[in-house]
């Protein structure tokens, strides 16, 4: 095997091993794994679209704490645009458009004037709870949500078929975002680039690549992916905006991320193995297999980053000018 | 116009305040309110009388906790963004032995206060051994716990939990502290705040005179210059987390036994994000803690007669601590509004940023 086969292989053990007790627990009884897989599906979109933010940013040098704030402006602003203009297709690019400002504004922090990029996102977030808080009122109602596309055929299939194969047009996107983002970052120039700005940024301006601008393009493009996870999340996921909805997702996938290699494919079974955890939990407890505190459960997602870290965080390799300023000599 | 160093790390962070404050005014009255209404009430609320002055001691001794908390972690390269986390634990087990046991005034306030500072070190020091030992970022770490804190405190003082008030009904709290756990009040004020003070002074003692003080501000430095030097990084990174942890986990059991008589779950919010907020504002100086949580104890114990009086959202504080936090950490937006040129030394802003790996 090559090392890009050994170094996917954690991704793919898990995706098999999940894969596997999926389908045998499907044969046993789909009144438990259907409500399962519905949940993974709706909760999955969200975090690998925080997750490729986060990745995008990193691959060019950019960390990015401020993903959760992006996702809880974007799904403000996504939620209140669409209950406003009548047109969630309205409220989708406004959340998009609110994730991407929120990028620059980062890239403004960490590239112009060369704050602490940890400060900066963490400046974000603290700022966001606040004017979402502030700016939030009861009661409005978006126009619901958008309709599903059901693919024939493969939404026949067992467990994950019709969850995956009957989804909402952003749940697709979600999906398709992490395989162009794979191609491009893996296959086309402006992903060379990209990547020689966040190993190497002093090379890639030797050799004429503006590295303030590959920062800024970037991170803005990540800030719309974590703007369509948000707008996802209230308009698609949630269908209301709650003060604080995000409930340390953009945290959560910033462990994906970790998990995930900074690849955008791994980073997608991650996400799936976030969601399935999750979502099983919650199952047992609703079938009453498990009687505990629901707070027990609730905490299950955070005990799984803290365990995903303390195994994996050591073992991987960021990219390595992730987190540095670049100053030109 | 050019200002020296000093004169200018007393002015940024001023104007950030008075900016803020401006910025705040206009959006209460976009929010159709009157602002001069609104920051009147906001004063009366918070220095109008020896009990808003006392309002605002208190609201300002869990920040200069949290504060010193955070500051602590910068200082060694750390950014403890779970300082809430860890006050709840304290705030809790400082209840808890407050109800639970019976003993003289003079070991029960200091036990109490002790066992809130260990359980608030403890999820801290675990996120010191996980970045020390396996690379994972201290912020993820931390803010992963608060989460799990929240939870396990709502739990453990709910209708199922151990530490439940069996006369609370549906009401998450613990019973009330015995009177030998009460911390008194000089005449209103409450005497946690002076607590407060003092371990301003001790942390900046810490810092400015004693070997451990040095070696964290070494290893916040130049963690590889720090290993040359015989420090262990990986030690100094699990005692500053620790010690961050602790002086959180106080905070929150100076809350519990001077101001609330209880744990409550839900009474304690925000308090961490709060202290990033007074650790920055001072510029991670532990004195300057003092005055930073004074100004946020003002906001924060103006905040309600401000909401009352003026009829705006009192999340509007938020918004303005949000704007403050931004200015002090970009200072070149403040010296822009003020056209101050940059000041003589480029020593401004922090990098603590220390990446995701294990290195």
């Amino acid at each position: 095997m090559g090392p890009g086969w050994r170094r996917a292989l954690p991704g793919l053990i898990t995706v098999a091993v999940v894969v596997a007790v999926a389908v045998l627990a499907y044969n046993l009884n789909p009144d438990d794994t259907t409500p399962v897989a519905n949940r993974v599906f709706r909760d999955a979109p969200v975090l690998v679209l925080a997750a490729l933010c986060g990745l995008v940013g990193e691959r060019t040098g950019i960390v990015n704490i401020g993903i959760e704030g992006q996702l809880l402006m974007s799904a403000f602003t996504g939620f209140y645009v669409a209950a406003a203009t009548g047109n969630i297709w309205v409220g989708v690019l406004a959340g998009v458009a609110s994730g991407a400002v929120l990028g620059l504004f980062l890239a403004l922090c960490a590239v112009t004037w060369q704050i602490d990029q940890i400060i900066a996102g963490t400046v974000i977030n603290i700022f966001v709870i606040g004017i979402t808080s502030f700016l939030y009122t009861q009661g409005k109602r978006s126009p619901g949500g958008l309709d599903p596309i059901e693919l024939p055929w493969l939404s026949d299939l067992p467990f994950a078929g019709p969850a995956l194969f009957r989804s909402t047009p952003i749940a697709y996107l979600s999906i398709i975002l992490v395989f162009v983002l794979h191609i491009a970052l893996f296959h086309t120039r402006w992903g060379l680039r990209s990547r020689s700005v966040g190993e190497h940024p002093s090379a890639a301006d030797t050799v004429g690549i503006s590295v303030a601008g590959y920062r800024y393009l970037n991170t803005a493009l990540a800030g719309g992916l974590a703007g369509l996870g948000g707008a996802f999340l209230s308009l698609e996921s949630v269908g209301t905006f709650e003060r604080n909805m995000t409930a340390n997702r953009g945290f959560t996938a910033l462990a994906i991320m970790i998990f995930g290699r900074w690849r955008p494919l791994l980073a997608w079974a991650g996400a799936l193995f976030f969601a399935l955890t999750s979502a099983l939990a919650s199952q047992l407890q609703f079938n009453q297999v498990i009687d505990v505190p629901p707070q027990f459960i609730n905490i299950l997602p955070f005990v799984l980053v803290l365990a995903v870290l303390a195994v994996f965080a050591g073992s991987v390799r960021p990219p390595a000018a992730a987190g540095q300023p670049y100053v030109k000599e | 116009m050019r200002l020296s160093a000093r004169v200018e790390s007393v002015i940024l962070p001023i104007a950030a305040v008075l900016i803020a404050l401006a910025i705040g005014a206009v959006l209460i009255a976009l929010d159709g309110a009157s602002p001069w209404t609104a920051y009147t009430a906001l004063l009366d609320g918070s220095v109008g009388g020896p009990d808003s002055i006392a309002r605002t001691l208190e609201r300002a001794t869990p920040l200069i906790f949290t504060g010193l908390a955070v500051i602590v972690g910068m200082k060694a390269g750390l950014f403890n963004i779970g300082a809430q986390g860890q006050l709840l634990t304290g705030a809790v087990f400082a209840a808890w032995v407050g109800y639970r046991f019976s003993l003289p005034a003079i070991v029960h306030v200091p036990l109490a206060i002790v066992v809130g500072g260990l359980c608030g070190l403890l999820p801290a020091a675990l996120a010191g051994v996980l970045k020390a030992y396996r690379g994972a970022h201290e912020v993820i770490t931390t803010i992963m716990l608060n989460a799990i804190l929240v939870s396990l405190t709502e739990w453990i003082v709910g209708a199922r939990g151990p530490f439940h008030d069996p006369d609370a009904g549906a009401i998450s709290r613990t019973p009330l502290v015995r009177e030998t756990a009460d911390i008194p009040r000089i005449d209103v004020y409450p005497l946690g705040f002076f607590l407060g003070v003092l371990v301003a002074f001790a942390i900046w003692f810490l810092f400015g005179r004693t070997t451990t003080g040095f070696k964290l501000t070494t290893v916040g430095q130049n963690k590889f210059a720090a290993e040359y030097g015989g420090i262990s990084a990986a030690r100094i990174t699990v005692l500053a987390m620790a010690l961050s942890g602790f002086l959180a986990g106080v905070g929150g059991s100076i809350e519990t036994l001077g101001v609330f008589g209880r744990f409550e779950s839900g009474r304690n919010v925000g308090l961490g994000f709060d202290g990033i907020t007074v650790a920055l504002l001072a510029r991670i100086h532990p004195l300057l803690a003092i005055p930073s949580a004074l100004l946020l104890g003002v906001l924060r114990a103006g905040q309600t007669q401000m909401a009352f009086e003026s009829k705006v959202a009192p999340e509007i504080i938020d918004v303005i601590l949000a704007i403050i936090l931004l200015l002090v950490c970009a200072p070149i937006v403040v010296r822009w509004i003020l056209r101050l040129r940059k000041g003589t030394t480029g020593a401004e802003s922090l990098q603590l940023t220390s990446g995701w790996g294990a290195s």
